[in-house]
């Protein structure tokens, strides 16, 4: 059983829970996910670790309330418990040496993104955040994002906040400058394949985090199988990382829609799936 | 006087095709009037033909010749001195290949239904009496266990039984290994292996779940906490796929990933939040019991045909005669000496059919079977909507991986010595993790061997 510590509402949508898991926040590093289970009848979810203390002994996860489980999930106050977190597991990013990097964060991925940024502005690298959103409503972790970076750009889809249009466009306008050496992005499918895209061109690396469907999260059930560079990985252990050149995003993309239709039941990665 | 009826005292079933439409129990057990009148037929050769098929050495004479006397509690108790999961073996060991295999009655006509006997007095205990928690000293010595699927889950008990404090580790959510996630409620009723749980429990084996090992502590970390010996029975969960085009398809998946659903995450209940997919018609590639319990669980979930596809014969098929025979009274169609040749899709990306060839016995090959070689020319589609793969699992690497000193053959499987121990000190290993997918039983015993090891090496 793990303890609720705290609870953030991030967006009508989006939660971040704080849990007492001083074993899992000993050994993880960024770019891990847990597998978190609510009680007997919930679904095992896969989602990313978005932050964790060590000392206190606490990780945090934010997940976005779109299917069953993720929506009994959010009904969950502080003090109560979580019957299952299984972690860490997939591999920790890694991140080289670069010395200035953009970091892609697409609605709830952006829970995602942000834990990366830390993590290189920590390093010392230079950091450009672009967190694009469908409008002004879902904005989230616009303070805690701004603070570990050099320059924070916000898109909308609708203009309602930040600049209007896609992640993409103000790629484009940085990459331009040519100083960029790794670019991270965390968000829908779609997202992350027009990204990788757009960094191809420039010859930027480029790291993805990817959400399949998935059960147990240590390589036995086979359904977060993707093809990388025309070899096919388990994300749960080869990744959740992957170099975003190489990727099938389209396979992935038909291989996420299986169970769409039993309900909005569809386990998810960081639940990073609208942008 | 023994019964010298030349066939078995038929067990008691569902109907096929109530059955297939439900997950209770497919054979609902003998009663006591059948198990003595089956346990009859035991001829108690003296030479005990019957135990040298046993890999954990039931004394099957003596425990059928209780029942025979109608000592049903005294019956289980003879067979729980050698066997820690009785209830479990008489449901899923492959008995035609074991102990049935051996049985002089078997010569001429059917072997003592010795399967169906131990299923009895397992039952039998279960309903009439409380399980005693023996008089245990403590030795203060820990032993951690990795796994608790039945090899690990042998081993805690045998060692618990001994004095040590045994702490089993578990990455799933719930105790079990393949007894939960793997076998159907249908072939296995999961409260059984509840209990056998429960009764670990009371022997004290503390068991850990979410603990997946070489990701929250490695081996190395284990043994830093002050465990005196480690036994990695971690299973062989890693899914083989075929490699053929169209895997990627939508609506195509390994059995581990369809039976967990099933099974561990009982996605067939409303009650349960994971989803499953209610296919019309279903290609299970494979001939193994994996094979049977995927087809039989698709039926279930109400496909209109569900097939086997199998490049060899009937005859070559691994799986347990029982439940092909099953398979077949509930409808699964065979297309034997079949081998899929590639897997076709929708515009969507959806499966529809799948391409196979037919295939023909040729030389026996490595492993004694003749080997199939296509027919040119043969190809032909069937049409379907899911394609389960059920080709077979290698073990997973997380455990070696991460510890230094413990090595593998290059099918991944773990290299132990004659008692068990790897090639790291005080570190032993069983079950599939050493011998590659295996049955239930011959992980059983692996566990059984490995807690005699340790002990003598405790000593």
């Amino acid at each position: 059983m793990f303890k609720i510590l705290e609870k953030r509402e991030l967006n009508s949508a989006v939660t971040a829970l704080v849990l007492d898991a001083p074993l899992i926040a000993a050994k993880v590093k960024a770019g891990q996910f847990v597998i978190v289970k609510i009680d007997e009848a919930g679904e095992r979810i896969p989602l990313t670790v978005a932050d964790f203390d060590s000392e206190q002994g606490t990780i945090t996860i934010i997940f976005q309330a779109v299917g069953y489980s993720t929506k009994r999930m959010q009904l969950l106050s502080v003090g109560d418990y979580i019957a299952d977190v299984a972690g860490p597991l997939g591999m920790p990013t890694e991140f080289g040496s670069p010395k200035r990097a953009i970091v892609i964060g697409g609605g709830v991925g952006c829970a995602i993104a942000f834990p990366q940024a830390k993590t290189l502005h920590k390093m010392g690298v230079s950091v450009d955040i672009i967190a694009g959103f469908r409008n002004k409503d879902i904005v989230i972790l616009e303070d805690e994002m701004r603070e570990v970076c050099d320059n924070l750009y916000i898109t909308t889809d609708d203009g309602s906040y930040g600049e209007k249009g896609l992640v993409t466009d103000v790629l484009k306008r940085l990459l331009s400058k040519g100083d960029c050496d790794l670019v991270i992005a965390i968000g829908p499918v779609p997202m992350m394949k027009f990204v990788s895209l757009t960094t191809k061109e420039f010859g930027v690396k480029t790291i993805v985090s990817l959400n399949p469907i998935m059960i147990d999260g240590t390589g036995m059930c086979g359904g977060c199988r993707v093809r990388v560079g025309g070899e096919v990985k388990f994300a749960c252990v080869d990744g959740p990382d992957f170099d975003g050149h190489l990727v099938d995003f389209d396979g992935l993309m038909r291989r996420n829609t299986f169970y769409r239709e039993e309900e909005n039941h569809i386990c998810r990665m960081g639940g990073a799936h609208l942008g | 006087m023994a019964n010298m009826s030349m066939i078995k005292v038929p067990m008691p079933e569902q109907d096929p095709n109530i059955r297939n439409k439900n997950f209770l129990e497919v054979s609902t057990g003998y009663t006591e009037d059948m198990a003595v009148e089956e346990a009859n037929r035991c001829l108690r050769c003296k030479t005990r033909p019957c135990m040298s098929g046993c890999p954990v050495n039931v004394k099957i004479p003596e425990f059928i010749e209780l029942i025979a006397n109608r000592d049903f509690e005294g019956a289980y108790k003879k067979i729980k001195e050698t066997n820690a999961l009785p209830a479990v073996c008489g449901r899923v060991c492959p008995q035609e290949s074991q102990c049935e295999g051996k049985c002089v009655r078997g010569v001429k006509g059917e072997s003592v239904a010795i399967g169906r006997l131990e299923r009895f007095a397992a039952d039998w205990h279960r309903n009439n009496s409380e399980d005693e928690v023996p008089p245990i000293i403590k030795n203060g010595k820990k032993v951690a266990v990795i796994g608790a699927g039945p090899s690990g889950l042998t081993c805690a008990g045998d060692l618990a039984k001994l004095g040590y404090e045994v702490t089993v580790f578990e990455a799933f959510h719930a105790a079990g290994g393949v007894l939960v996630y793997g076998i159907p409620e249908f072939r296995l009723p999961k409260d059984i292996v509840k209990q056998e749980i429960e009764g670990l429990k009371k022997l004290g084996v503390d068991i850990k779940t979410n603990m997946v090992i070489g990701k929250i502590l490695s081996v190395d970390d284990i043994i830093a906490m002050g465990y005196k010996a480690v036994y990695i029975a971690s299973g062989a969960g890693l899914p083989m796929f075929m490699g053929i085009e169209g895997e990627d398809l939508v609506g195509v998946y390994s059995a581990n990933e369809f039976l967990t659903r099933i099974n561990l995450m009982k996605a067939y209940l409303e009650d349960y939040d994971t989803p499953i997919k209610r296919s019309k018609a279903v290609a299970i590639i494979g001939g193994g019991n994996v094979a049977m319990d995927a087809a039989r669980c698709a039926k279930r979930l109400g496909a209109e045909h569900v097939y086997i596809i199998y490049r060899r014969s009937m005859d070559e098929m691994p799986a347990r005669a029982e439940e092909v025979h099953h398979a077949f009274e509930e409808g699964i169609e065979f297309k034997i000496l079949t081998n899929p040749t590639k897997i076709l899709g929708d515009e969507k990306g959806y499966v529809n059919a799948i391409e196979c060839i037919s295939m023909e016995l040729g030389e026996p090959d490595a492993s004694g079977r003749r080997r199939p070689n296509p027919v040119e020319g043969s190809e032909f589609t069937i049409p379907v909507d899911s394609v389960i793969m059920a080709l077979g699992t290698s073990p997973n690497p997380l455990i070696r991986t991460t510890t230094s000193g413990i090595d593998a053959n290059k099918r991944g499987c773990l290299i132990v010595d004659d008692n068990l121990q790897t090639t790291k000190e005080g570190v032993y290993a069983g079950g599939d993790a050493v011998t590659g997918a295996a049955t239930v039983i011959l992980a059983m015993g692996a566990g059984k061997k490995a807690a005699e090891s340790i002990n003598e090496y405790l000593s």
